[in-house]
């Protein structure tokens, strides 16, 4: 007789050991075909499972895929995605010098932001994770109004109340980043609900990590985006690791993410998430699917979180330090640059320069943005703030409890 | 004025606010097609159609999440929550989402959601059909929570919170929506025909949200108390033929605690009734508010009479509800009257 064994999810190497990502499910470039927008969610279970990819690996776009692009599109993105990775670097660098309390860096995944938000239009509102910031530079936010959210200073725009990089823009439409996990997902459908009830044609779009798929906000979301017919695109970002969780433990073994919406009845599609040809292709397709009035789609982008979960993180403790060079999906960055060196628009030297050229504009936001104070030094947003906006008015006991704290902190500190 | 329940009184609401505000929507389990499990939607869909009176899937999370982002693309959704005890799975998105995009977007970002609840016990609905967690919201900076006894104010509140920039949870203490309920099982039901405050108008009318009501002038001692016991409260009184002065709050957040203190510092006794259960309930903020405010007026010490600090069991309903015989007991206490 036997009995039931615990399965418990492998994770396929540890420090010390060799990477090994022998796990992941590849395609080559090209390989799959591409149906029409407006096809039946049945028809996309394969691309669920397989993966979309339209880059090979001598920088070639390949297949039916290619959203053809002209150059000068490509080079923005290149630019976008440079952009990422060097204001990334340089804001890792600050938090490192005790300027700023926390950060969070998206090495490694620039393309699944930069192309997404160049494939949607300006209208499309977008629900960023906290590891989206490619999102808000491809939407050309202010670096400077980004660096002062960091800063906690007299200008962040959220008046000192969260956390670094949890930011947002009305006007660029990007919603503001909550730090719990999936909560932005059925937010997202209830808002491309409404604007279907409006009669509207804008669309949204949301992200979150394969780990949080786990949480039941993801399949509420999924669900009624099916039941609904809502126009958004819903983006899990596998990054293959949620902090020192693998994506095992979020039920990715054997098993695609994008598998769960035709699942559950809507598209699925799973993208090569190094590759910014294939994730603007696919964000274009399931756009188009959602402007048609044909509902939902679940696009998986298949990436690897390069870097740490965040400044608190150290992963050299749970995974293998060399990991990211054994990735078969390379980096997102090498691979746009490549492709237009392999057409024949794009040079090591134009790429040096634009390096240095976004260097120096990283650099000068940041001398700016320090001028507006920081979370030590300088000017200093007024503690009264903290009692606004709690309501619409500030009630009688908020507005006693300002009047208190203005007291003590007419006669001394408040600590 | 028209003779309404408070089933009435809450659809003709909705009714009212979907004819003026082509923003407000209605979204819940059973609301649609059905009415609702209480009635309180009936009719709603099919005179404002599917697309603004929408039935939704068994998901309150899901639910409260959708109608955020309806709030935050411009509409006004109303979403029902079938019983309160079913609440919690929305709770995150209430508490982590709901009561702080204002706050943590500096106003960028907002939702004006109310979401109505049943809540409250005496119609032997176990503990899975009884519960009065409104002390678990109004412990939470950032919504408002309300609390209607009878079918003037629920309509008023409600086009209240359907109107407020802020999001509002608005408990609807469903053995009142038939009719008044003075915590004995064994009379036969009343019904709001014939009550003061079950003549409603038919139009527009709104009832501010961070008012509390007199429900009766006195001078003996203060009850405060809110939904059904506010009927309990008052048979109580008359029970004992005290002179109570018996204060409904109607509103926990925003608290109007000046009409609260001005009736305790007037009378030197304050009981304080609540169905929920006592310990850390919102009897303990009023308890602790009133004290500070009321210290050297007070004749005696404050009392409570809530629930028993246990789930809401079944088949002790009338051993577990505080009834009238409770509140009795603590007027008495609390004038030093001998039993």
């Amino acid at each position: 007789m036997t009995t039931p064994k615990l399965h418990v999810p492998a994770v396929p190497a540890r420090p010390g050991e060799a990477p090994d990502f022998s796990y992941l499910r590849l395609a080559a470039a090209g390989e799959l075909a591409r149906p029409e927008p407006t096809v039946a969610v049945n028809e996309t279970a394969q691309l669920a499972e397989s993966l979309i990819r339209v880059l090979d690996d001598d920088g070639v776009a390949r297949g039916p895929w290619d959203p053809k692009l002209d150059v000068a599109t490509l080079k923005q993105g290149l630019r976008y995605m440079l952009l990422t990775r060097i204001y990334d670097e340089r804001m890792q660098r600050t938090q490192r010098q005790g300027r700023i309390t926390f950060y969070v860096r998206s090495y490694g995944e620039e393309a699944v932001s930069v192309a997404a938000a160049m494939a949607l239009s300006s209208n499309d509102m977008l629900f960023p994770s906290y590891r989206n910031q490619g999102l808000f530079l491809a939407r050309e936010v202010s670096l400077k109004d980004l660096m002062c959210q960091l800063l906690s200073n007299t200008r962040d725009m959220c008046l000192g109340r969260q956390l670094p990089v949890m930011y947002h823009s009305t006007e660029r439409r990007l919603f503001t980043i909550s730090g719990n996990l999936a909560t932005q997902f059925p937010q997202a459908v209830g808002w491309a609900m409404a604007a279907a009830i409006k009669g509207e044609s804008d669309i949204a779009a949301a992200w979150i990590g394969e780990g949080s798929t786990a949480a039941a906000d993801f399949h509420h979301a999924l669900l009624f985006a099916k039941v609904y017919r809502a126009p958004v695109i819903l983006n899990v970002v596998n990054n293959q690791w949620a902090i020192s969780t693998f994506q095992g433990y979020a039920g990715g073994e054997q098993r695609s993410f994008a598998a769960r919406g035709p699942g559950v009845g809507v598209a699925g599609l799973r993208v090569d998430g190094n590759d910014f040809l294939a994730v603007y292709a696919a964000t274009q397709w399931a756009a188009s699917r959602a402007r048609a009035g044909l509902g939902a789609t679940l696009i998986e982008t298949v990436t690897y979180r390069a870097g740490a979960h965040s400044t608190s993180d150290d992963p050299s403790r749970y995974r293998p330090r060399e990991e990211f060079g054994s990735w078969p999906l390379g980096d997102p960055l090498e691979r746009l640059k490549n492709h237009l060196i392999a057409l024949g628009a794009w040079s090591d030297s134009e790429h040096t320069q634009l390096s240095e050229e976004l260097e120096r504009l990283v650099a000068d936001a940041w001398k700016e943005a320090m001028t507006h104070g920081t979370l030590t030094e300088g000017e200093k947003l007024d503690p009264a703030l903290m009692f606004s906006d709690v309501y619409r008015e500030i009630p009688p006991h908020l507005q006693q409890q300002r009047a208190e704290l203005a007291l003590l902190l007419q006669t001394e500190d408040a600590r | 004025m028209t003779a309404m329940n408070m089933v009435q009184a809450l659809n003709s609401a909705m009714d009212v606010m979907l004819e003026r505000d082509r923003r407000v929507v209605v979204l819940g389990e059973d609301v649609g097609y059905f009415g609702g499990v209480f009635r309180v939607t009936d009719g709603l869909q099919k005179k404002y159609g599917a697309h603004r009176v929408l039935d939704t899937p068994i998901a309150e999370g899901g639910i409260v999440g959708a109608a955020i982002g309806m709030g935050v693309n411009g509409l006004r959704p109303v979403a029902e929550i079938q019983f309160a005890d079913y609440i919690y799975p929305a709770y995150d998105q209430i508490v982590s989402e709901l009561a702080r995009l204002r706050y943590r977007s500096a106003a960028a970002f907002t939702a004006p959601l109310t979401i109505r609840t049943p809540c409250g016990g005496g119609i032997r609905g176990g503990q899975t059909h009884s519960q009065s967690p409104e002390s678990v919201f109004a412990h939470v900076s950032g919504i408002k929570t309300v609390m209607p006894s009878n079918p003037y104010d629920a309509k008023g509140l409600l086009i209240a919170a359907i109107e407020d920039d802020d999001p509002v949870i608005f408990f609807e203490p469903k053995r009142l929506y038939n009719g008044p309920f003075d915590g004995d099982p064994d009379k036969p039901a009343e019904s709001w025909a014939g009550h003061p405050l079950g003549e409603v108008p038919e139009g527009y009318y709104s009832v501010p949200i961070g008012k509390a009501a007199i429900a009766r002038e006195g001078s003996a001692l203060s009850i405060v108390t809110y939904g059904t016991m506010v009927h309990v409260c008052l048979a109580a009184a008359a029970a004992e033929g005290v002179d109570a002065e018996i204060i409904d709050v109607r509103s926990m957040m925003p608290l109007d605690i000046d009409t609260l203190a001005a009736s305790v510092e007037k009378t030197g006794r304050c009981l304080i009734a609540h169905e929920a259960t006592r310990f850390a309930g919102f009897g303990a903020e009023l308890s602790a508010s009133l004290q500070e405010r009321c210290f050297w007026s007070l004749e005696a010490p404050i009392m409570r009479v809530a629930g028993w600090d246990t789930p809401y069991p079944h088949a002790f309903e009338w051993q577990y509800f505080p009834g009238k015989k409770r509140v009795q007991q603590a007027i008495r206490q609390l004038l030093n009257i001998e039993a």
